[in-house]
């Protein structure tokens, strides 16, 4: 069992970039963990520790659940401790053009929501995130919807199925015990 | 109506599909080792489940263990618990277990197939995103997350989506000087690292025909790297050849009914795919990456590209556009990896290093993907070859790939790898990789900077 998903209601943290790999997210160093919790703290370390300037480093992202990225992330490794990282240090949602497939998966299975967006649609939510007062972001899962200040709705595709298990806070391994018997 | 092989597979395994959910998907085997099973043996006590078929998982260590000749000396005592973890998770539930000492012992993608786990026609997955190299003998093979290593465990299925499928046509036999790896390498540089996104690939051409299996894995291996989850080849005689007579394969009679099964299992003539990319290879040359994904890769007599939204890749590499690739001064190489660390890598880089010293600066380690692959080594000199040059000869395990050992290059270094990832930081903190292939590397390694083996004597 997952907790059930929510209304998120938040602000974003614009990262501008493709292809953010799992490397990273969460380097290889800390994956001898053999626990699910340990790993937020060390979430993109090697990116901080090279840039103050990068946007885990900026105070006023802190304590957003909303991660707002392009294409492709998390690429590369299966690593399920990138889902664990991200969500241990807050992150909810994450909205972005697209995701690798492994990461995906291993999202559903921890019941952080990837949504999936047009290339327009990223570029004006990174714009209003970045800006100095940010945007306040209500996700609504069941509606499939965004909501901004402006009374605006952002529709999103979601899968069904998905979308059922992650309001229920349902997880495969309960629908695949049921189908094998 | 006509099938490709992927989809052949894959509805083979479908154990139950209800609208508008994803399929049960029949998995046939799973290969587990030390980084990505302790959560997942975790839930199963938790849950109070058993291992549903403990005799089609194999397990060994290779991620974070040492590769230096005293293996149990682990200084990192939360990788040594992981170690000890994987022990007693295997013992509690029955698996087949390959530990340091054992012949066996060693990176999952490759000991797989040396010991005839890895069958054509299976599906097979692993909690490592490049067991998409099983894929090379016509297994519909892929990584998985943690959570899913439980759902195998308990159940021997998983819940997947029909993955759309793409053919790779390579057209053309380029040089002897090109591998498998400059082949996949100019595969990824032409799709790109998310290009074949949500689908499996199948690789077809007579170039892929006459690979070897060794090479046929190290061309699969990397299909993760353009996005996919999975590569395949259909099984043909190289296949059978190298399965034959090997420890899991089936024998004797069920060794002739599984060749009839396995000698049909190819793609309809005028099968469709959902994408069909051609590749034309007969004039490719050796290619290096130069930035931060293995995307940004070019042939070796080319120079740095320059390229929209790369200045992380620039300032990260510390090179720029215009530059010849070649010559770049490298400190440090690696010959090893599940992509690179089998016999027929080991004799290429020995060829051209035979006879030759490494440069003064340069440290090359030389990482054997298996016990297997470090006896065959041994047997045929090439251990006296790398020693002679001035390489590490070590014992087998991922090592350099991932840096999760303390096999690391150094913050600010440049090495030149037969690894899959040239990710920021991938082989130790701050360090840099260039991506080539095992003859590439060695003359690399040799000259103390970035060369083509075609220039070694």
């Amino acid at each position: 069992m997952m907790n059930p998903f929510q209304i998120i209601l938040g602000f974003g943290i614009p990262l501008d970039m493709n292809h953010v790999d799992t490397d990273m997210i969460i380097p290889a160093r800390f994956l001898t963990n053999t626990q699910r919790n340990g790993y937020g703290e060390h979430l993109f370390e090697q990116l901080r520790q090279q840039d103050s300037n990068f946007i885990f480093n900026d105070l006023r992202y802190q304590s957003n659940q909303i991660l707002i990225t392009r294409q492709n992330f998390g690429c590369g490794s299966s690593r399920e401790h990138a889902v664990w990282a991200l969500q241990e240090a807050g992150i909810k949602v994450i909205i972005a053009e697209s995701y690798s497939d492994i990461f995906y998966n291993n999202a559903a299975q921890n019941g952080l929501l990837l949504i999936t967006l047009s290339a327009f649609l990223i570029d004006k939510l990174i714009k209003q995130s970045s800006s100095k007062n940010g945007i306040l972001l209500t996700i609504d899962l069941q509606q499939q919807e965004i909501l901004t200040p402006e009374g605006e709705k952002i529709y999103f595709e979601y899968d069904p199925f998905r979308k059922s298990c992650l309001l229920n806070g349902q997880d495969d391994l309960d629908y695949l015990l049921e189908a094998i018997q | 109506m006509p099938k490709n092989i992927i989809e052949k597979i894959w509805e083979r395994h479908v154990i139950l599909q209800r609208k508008d959910h994803p399929a049960v998907l029949a998995i046939d085997k799973m290969l587990l080792h030390e980084v990505t099973s302790a959560q997942a043996f975790d839930e199963l006590r938790r849950r109070k489940l058993k291992v549903r078929s403990p005799e089609k998982i194999i397990a060994t260590l290779d991620h974070s263990v040492p590769t230096t000749s005293s293996r149990e000396v682990i200084i990192d005592l939360q990788a040594k618990l992981q170690v000890e973890s994987l022990r007693k998770n295997v013992k509690e539930f029955g698996i087949p277990f390959y530990d340091f000492g054992s012949e066996h012992q060693g990176i999952v993608h490759v000991i797989g197939p040396e010991l005839g786990f890895t069958l054509p026609g299976e599906t097979i997955v692993c909690g490592d995103s490049h067991t998409s190299t099983h894929g090379a003998f016509g297994a519909l093979a892929f990584g998985i997350g943690t959570s899913e290593v439980t759902h195998v465990l308990a159940t021997s299925a998983i819940l997947q989506y029909k993955p759309k499928t793409m053919l790779v046509e390579f057209i053309g036999i380029p040089s002897k000087a090109v591998t498998a790896k400059d082949v996949i390498m100019k595969l990824i540089a032409t799709i790109g690292v998310s290009g074949a996104q949500g689908h499996i690939l199948e690789y077809q051409g007579e170039a892929i025909t006459k690979m070897s299996m060794e090479s046929r894995m190290t061309l699969c291996n990397m299909s993760i790297e353009c996005g996919a989850r999975a590569g395949l080849i259909a099984p043909d005689e190289t296949t059978f050849h190298y399965l034959k007579n090997r420890p899991y394969a089936p024998k004797a009679d069920h060794w002739r009914t599984a060749i009839k099964l396995w000698q049909a299992l190819k793609s309809d003539p005028d099968c469709c795919y959902d994408q069909h990319v051609i590749i034309d290879i007969h004039r490719l040359t050796p290619m290096v990456t130069w930035g931060i994904n293995p995307e940004q890769a070019i042939p070796i007599e080319a120079c740095i590209p320059e390229v929209e939204n790369a200045e992380q890749a620039y300032h990260y590499t510390q090179l720029r556009p215009g530059q010849p690739i070649k010559k770049i001064p490298i400190e440090w190489a690696f010959i090893g990896s599940c992509t690179n660390g089998r016999i027929e890598d080991l004799r290429l880089a020995a060829q051209v290093l035979k006879g030759h010293r490494i440069a003064e600066h340069v440290q090359l380690y030389v990482v054997p993907g298996s016990e297997q692959v470090r006896q065959q080594a041994i047997k045929e000199g090439l251990d006296q070859i790398f020693i002679t040059a001035g390489a590490q000869f070590r014992m087998p395990g991922c090592s350099m790939c991932l840096a999760m050992n303390a096999d690391k290059v150094p913050p600010g270094a440049r090495c030149i790898s037969t690894s899959n990832r040239n990710f920021i930081g991938r082989q130790g903190p701050g360090s840099i990789t260039h991506l080539a292939s095992p003859a590439t590397v060695a003359a690399s390694a040799i000259k103390g900077m970035i060369t083509s083996a075609e220039e070694i004597g």
